[in-house]
């Protein structure tokens, strides 16, 4: 696939070429796809969090009957998100990886993402695939609204000398 | 979504569509912080194609399925479009999501993905979104308590 995709090349926007991330894309949207024309789910990834934590917390908001009635099949939905990366990385991966972003920006930025995503109603998959997907008014507002946000808050951290 | 037989096939859809959601995760990159930093930089910006790749299928699946189709077969659920209420949490979580998308390069579903392919480091971001989200929960239910805010409670 590196091979495809260094003939992809377009100039300097896409360093890495275009196919890997139309390829990806259009996967994650059959996967989404898959669970709606079976179960007419429309399954977001954020919403894990939230239905996890009423295993093991009483606050009532985790505890409401959605939650409660999805967090087994959305543990399943997050248990197939990460065997399909392993099985991605057994097979085309070669050797580990593992990120270089300091440890204080992965725990910082999660625990922001984790506030935001839950008040926002949703995350890149929940708004940015299908509620973009659904043309609804609410994900376009809040995409536009975190991508900009997103860009200013990471030239900033960029500007700063933060890296990696 | 209420009483759903969680039958075998319900379940098998569940996961399989997990799966190829995760491989077209790791397939993009998203599950390395660095690639989603370079597109927030404009240093590559290939993360365009993979929202807009994922987007175009939902968004042509979801017009099928709603004109041509009734109930989905395994759960007699309606075919909709995902529709939330436009409020002012719609702006300023989208606003707190971005400053930790920015910070981290990571978001929930790729930040599980990143998991699968043995990233470690990323245990740090899941962490702190669980964190994150017990923190805004917590805050809400105090908050509905103590002003019976009616937008709160009944926020479905």
């Amino acid at each position: 696939m590196t091979e495809l995709a260094s003939l992809l090349v377009v100039g300097e926007l896409f360093p890495r070429g275009v196919l890997p991330y139309l390829l990806g894309g259009l996967l994650v949207g059959v996967g989404a796809a898959v669970i709606y024309l079976a179960t007419g789910i429309i399954a977001g990834a954020s919403t894990f969090l939230e239905s996890t934590l009423s295993y093991v917390s009483a606050v009532p908001r985790f505890n409401r009957s959605r939650y409660t009635q999805s967090r087994n099949w959305r543990l399943l939905f997050t248990a197939g998100i990460i065997s399909g990366a392993a099985v991605y990385a057994v097979l085309f991966q070669t050797g580990g990886w593992t990120t270089e972003i300091q440890w204080w920006r992965l725990l910082g930025g999660g625990v922001l993402v984790g506030i935001g995503t839950r008040l926002g109603k949703g995350c890149t998959s929940g708004h940015g695939v299908c509620g973009v997907g659904s043309l609804s008014n609410t994900s376009f507002v809040n995409v536009a609204t975190f991508l900009a946000v997103a860009v200013g808050t990471a030239q900033l951290v960029q500007a700063m000398g933060v890296s990696p | 979504m209420t009483e759903h037989r969680r039958s075998l096939w319900f379940m098998l859809s569940i996961y399989i569509g997990g799966l190829i959601f995760g491989v077209g995760l790791a397939v993009s990159g998203m599950t390395r912080p660095e690639v989603v930093l370079d597109f927030l930089q404009f240093e590559d910006f290939g993360l365009l194609f993979v929202m807009g790749g994922a987007a175009a299928v939902t968004g042509i699946t979801f017009t099928i399925a709603t004109q041509f189709f009734d109930q989905a077969p395994l759960t007699t659920t309606k075919y909709t479009r995902r529709v939330r209420e436009l409020d002012r949490n719609v702006v300023i979580g989208g606003s707190i999501f971005g400053v930790g998308w920015g910070i981290s390069g990571i978001c929930p579903g790729a930040a599980y993905a990143s998991v699968g392919i043995g990233n470690y480091p990323i245990l740090w971001a899941v962490l702190g979104m669980f964190l994150g989200a017990y923190a805004q929960g917590y805050w809400r239910t105090l908050r509905s308590r103590s002003t019976e805010d009616a937008t709160e409670t009944t926020a479905s």
